[in-house]
């Protein structure tokens, strides 16, 4: 290669937690590192070390590193040198960090999805407190928010962010890139534990397939033998038109998701707060799940002040059958959670299909039955959701049961 | 000139502290509440009306010549306030004429600094400045780290200075005072005017106790000026000039409820804790910062008052929009202010008779007769820094560099229930450590600590603990979450000290509290 400069991350005076790193292969000279910090003083012995370490790792043995830091993590100092070396040198070495154990969790095919959380691919600040808020899901997006000069090196950091920050059991969530782009991010994602795949501007079936087939590539490459979930977004007229042939293109499709601004946009309509330009998209998309037994997932609201205004939306959007919602801050998540959440009446109801199933497996009776109603095994499963949601949102106590039985008996 | 400092002792929370400083005799801390002067306050010369113009017409042509009529010279101490905050421009020509006068080795007592008086530095340098005692904050602070100041800063929370000029442990020749409405009589308030700020508490104790006293306006108004937060009586001269504080950093700051997620979250969280611990309740008291998360504390405290039907008696300021809206809205009824942090904050304080000004003698002064801050139920303060037995750091960083006033900090440590909602660490910086940089409160004066990622509540106080045993709230140890900050952020290195002290922290009885080292560059 002819290049011997390469620079990677970002730098600023409102940039925080990230670093800017610029590396120089040389000819002769050993390995100069130099580092200007903010926390130089607690930092500067250890950042060095692992700088020297990842050089050594690359079988760098003459370059000048420069590292202007902001209070960067050693996972993101580790993925922004790393961008600097793969932008100078041929390899398929990766400098992997361990994966921490928090992280080692799963995600179910049949879990909430009230709120997603869309983080930026290459801002590490955000990353790091996101999963506080408490979302159901964390994107790491790869696509609309990362600049296309900075595609590579958001990929390195989207992998370390996933291997080494704690997302507090939210669901663990990549945006890729559009098809067939995307491809080439996955392998950065599926031996790191990603659960869902997030997949733009979906048009049909078939890119679906194609991207099962590098998953199953890499999963049986990496030994990954839990399912990669997709949830494809559907952001064109074409796309809406498709929406059942996408929704039941794979089994690991467990939801679909509509993204409004390019679907407004391709329709050549103007984006309206009433939303009457995408109701048949909407409305569509929503039918195209439920035939397909999937979840069907609004767009995101992008007024962040308003919490009003998205509190009226998500009513309207759950009106219409939707099961979740994306979020651009997280003070959205509980607005969105609350307005998600079950009604009174419901959990009622709930309660009582709960308790009359539990009464029946008591008995060991076979068949669940509410006064002379049959309770068919779905409905089972629906109430218990709507059960657990309540409790996951303090409306009801983890031992209402108790509290419902002295009712009745009261 | 005197030492800087001599003979270091270890005090009663193991920090080593001088027992003389810039020649003068000190006492280390031992503890809360122990320290008890024999001693009587400080005496102000006799004065006599005969001496003062009949007309009662104190003014002079200009601060310079007020300030020789003063006598000013060398190795006096001169004293100013922060009611013109960042927007200040008295300190500045103060010292600009001592510098012309040719006078040195001037001791400087303001009741806070600003980064606005980076213009100081020269002075500092040059030596018509010696050293200076009171809040540095940014540039001034980062001079004295480096260890560039000739004498040892002290560095006192607002009811310290009060008690310190009181007890006459600083005795100030020539206090100036800025006040954005006067009378040639010298009466003065914060109100009207161009640079109103609304109160001008922090020159209340040298008005009563400095040798002369300046009073500097933009306004002058035919006597009398009402009302009169300085009393004329105390007062040598009087001046009119152009221009005393630039507006709009006057009342610039931090105003604004925060926008940042983390941080309302926190705000949230601690809100939260005070409703489930039984804090918010009828007639209740409470007082929270100018800071962002500050803001949004009292704003939950809003929703949940209005949800419930539930008002408080009074809440300290300093106070902002917010706050009086509260106060208009019926949840308060009475503001204490000790000052105001934007317009509306000066508009309330002129108009309405609940919104009362303080000052640091009713509010924070240790050696008095009792003072408000501690009969408040809760206060939310921030902290640099917090260490695993609940000592906390205001004043430097963890790299060392005094960067931070005190302030009301250690005096509103009084207050019944003292919780600092604080990140667990601010860009790699872990918040909670083994042991702070600085102590400026002591672990047993601090509840409850709140962050994004858990809440430590001080096991001294187990009637919280029990108030909030099946609280949905993440309540874990100080130690758990110190843990955590650093699986997060790695284990910091400390701070690189040279063996020479900067500077001394007093604790609200004048004691010394704490030592801050020179920072190797």
């Amino acid at each position: 290669m002819s290049n011997k400069i390469a620079t990677a991350g970002n730098m600023g005076k409102k940039v925080r937690s990230d670093c800017f790193v610029t590396l120089e292969l040389k000819d002769s000279g050993g390995i100069s590192i130099e580092q200007k910090s903010k926390v130089q003083v607690m930092y500067g012995e250890s950042n060095k070390k692992l700088c020297e370490d990842i050089l050594s790792f690359f079988e760098i043995k003459n370059a000048q590193l420069t590292i202007e830091d902001s209070g960067a993590l050693p996972l993101v100092i580790a993925a922004r040198i790393e961008a600097a070396v793969k932008e100078l040198i041929d390899t398929d070495k990766e400098y992997l960090l361990d994966i921490i154990e928090e992280n080692k969790y799963t995600s179910e095919k049949e879990q909430f999805r009230f709120s997603r959380l869309y983080l930026p691919g290459n801002t590490p600040s955000m990353m790091l407190n996101a999963g506080i808020h408490d979302p159901n899901g964390i994107i790491l997006d790869l696509e609309d928010s990362v600049a296309f000069n900075k595609k590579k090196e958001a990929q390195l950091l989207v992998r370390n962010a996933l291997r080494g920050i704690n997302f507090y059991g939210a669901e663990r969530m990549v945006r890729i890139n559009q098809f067939p782009k995307g491809l080439e991010d996955i392998k950065y994602l599926i031996p790191h534990n990603v659960h869902m795949l997030l997949v733009p501007k979906c048009e049909g079936a078939d890119q679906i397939k194609q991207l099962e087939v590098k998953i199953d590539e890499l999963r049986k490459q990496h030994k990954v033998e839990r399912p990669i979930y997709l949830m494809p977004i559907i952001e064109s007229a074409l796309g809406v038109e498709k929406a059942f042939e996408i929704a039941t293109a794979s089994e690991n499709v467990v939801a679909m998701a509509i993204g409004l601004e390019d679907y407004t946009a391709d329709l050549g309509a103007r984006r309206t707060n009433e939303a009457v330009e995408s109701f048949y998209a909407r409305t569509r998309m929503v039918n195209a799940c439920k035939a397909a037994r999937i979840q069907a997932i609004d767009s995101v609201f992008s007024d962040v002040a308003d919490m009003d205004a998205l509190r009226e939306n998500v009513k309207t959007s759950k009106g219409l059958g939707f099961e979740g919602m994306g979020c651009i801050h997280p003070r959205q998540i509980k607005v969105i959670h609350e307005s998600f959440a079950p009604e009174a009446e419901e959990i009622d109801k709930a309660k009582k299909i709960v308790n009359a199933f539990i009464d029946a497996t008591e008995k060991g009776l076979g068949v669940v039955s509410l006064g002379t109603k049959m309770i068919d095994p779905p409905v089972v499963k629906r109430a218990e959701k709507t059960i657990n949601l309540a409790i996951s949102l303090g409306l009801i106590s983890e031992n209402w049961r108790e509290e419902f039985l002295n009712e009745q008996a009261g | 000139m005197a030492k800087k400092y001599a003979d270091l002792v270890k005090n009663a929370v193991g920090r080593m502290v001088p027992t003389e400083v810039n020649g003068q005799k000190q006492v280390p801390f031992q503890g809360v509440g122990k320290f008890k002067p024999e001693t009587s306050k400080h005496g102000p010369k006799i004065v006599s009306c005969a001496d003062f113009p009949e007309d009662g017409n104190k003014e002079v042509t200009s601060l310079k010549e007020a300030l020789v009529k003063a006598g000013l010279k060398d190795g006096m101490t001169i004293s100013t306030h922060h009611h013109f905050r960042n927007g200040d421009l008295l300190a500045n020509k103060i010292f600009d004429i001592a510098k012309e006068l040719g006078v040195k080795d001037l001791r400087w007592v303001p009741s806070a600094s600003f980064p606005c008086h980076e213009h100081l530095i020269q002075y500092l340098e040059d030596g018509t400045i010696h050293h200076i005692e009171g809040s540095m904050n940014g540039p001034l602070g980062r001079f004295a780290s480096y260890g560039k100041m000739r004498g040892l800063g002290v560095l006192r929370s607002h009811g310290g200075r009060y008690q310190a000029i009181q007890d006459g442990e600083v005795k100030i020749d020539i206090a100036i005072i800025g006040a954005a409405c006067a009378d040639p009589f010298g009466n003065a308030n914060g109100l009207y005017g161009s640079s109103a700020s609304g109160l001008l508490g922090f020159a209340l104790a040298d008005s009563q106790y400095a040798d002369k006293v300046i009073v500097v306006t933009d306004n002058m108004v035919p006597f009398p000026c009402i009302p009169w937060q300085i009393q004329g009586n105390y007062v040598d001269y009087t001046v009119q000039v152009d221009q005393v504080g630039i507006p709009e950093k006057i009342v610039s700051g931090t105003t604004q409820i925060t926008k940042s997620p983390d941080r309302l979250l926190l705000a949230e969280m601690t809100a939260q804790l005070c409703w489930e611990a039984g804090i918010i309740r009828d007639g209740f008291s409470f007082q929270s910062g100018a800071g962002g998360t500050s803001l949004a504390v009292g704003d939950y405290f809003a929703k949940i008052m209005r949800k419930e039907g539930i008002k408080a008696r009074f809440a300290r300021g300093g106070s902002n929009k917010y706050l009086v809206s509260m106060l208009e809205e019926g949840l308060i009824e009475y503001i204490l202010d000790g000052q105001t942090f934007d317009l509306k904050g000066v508009q309330s304080m002129a108009d309405n008779p609940n919104h009362v000004w303080t000052s640091p003698f009713t509010s924070y002064n240790y050696h008095g007769k009792g003072n408000f801050a501690g009969l408040v139920d809760v206060v939310i303060l921030g902290a640099t820094e917090v260490d695993v037995n609940f000592n906390a750091n205001v004043v430097t960083h963890s790299d060392g560099l005094l960067l931070h006033g005190i302030g009301g900090w250690q005096n509103c440590l009084f207050s019944k229930t003292v919780i600092l909602p604080i990140p667990l660490f601010r860009d790699r910086i872990p918040v909670i450590l083994d042991e702070v940089t600085t102590i400026c409160g002591p672990g047993e004066l601090i509840d409850v600590i709140v962050t994004e990622r858990g809440i430590a509540i001080n096991p001294k106080r187990k009637d919280l603990i029990e108030a909030l045993k099946d609280s949905t709230l993440p309540i874990k140890t100080i130690e758990e979450l110190k843990d955590e900050a650093e699986k997060i952020c790695g284990k910091p290195a400390k701070a690189n000290f040279d063996d020479e002290l900067v500077a001394v922290i007093k604790w609200v009885d004048g004691t010394i509290i704490d030592s801050v080292r020179k920072v190797k560059p």
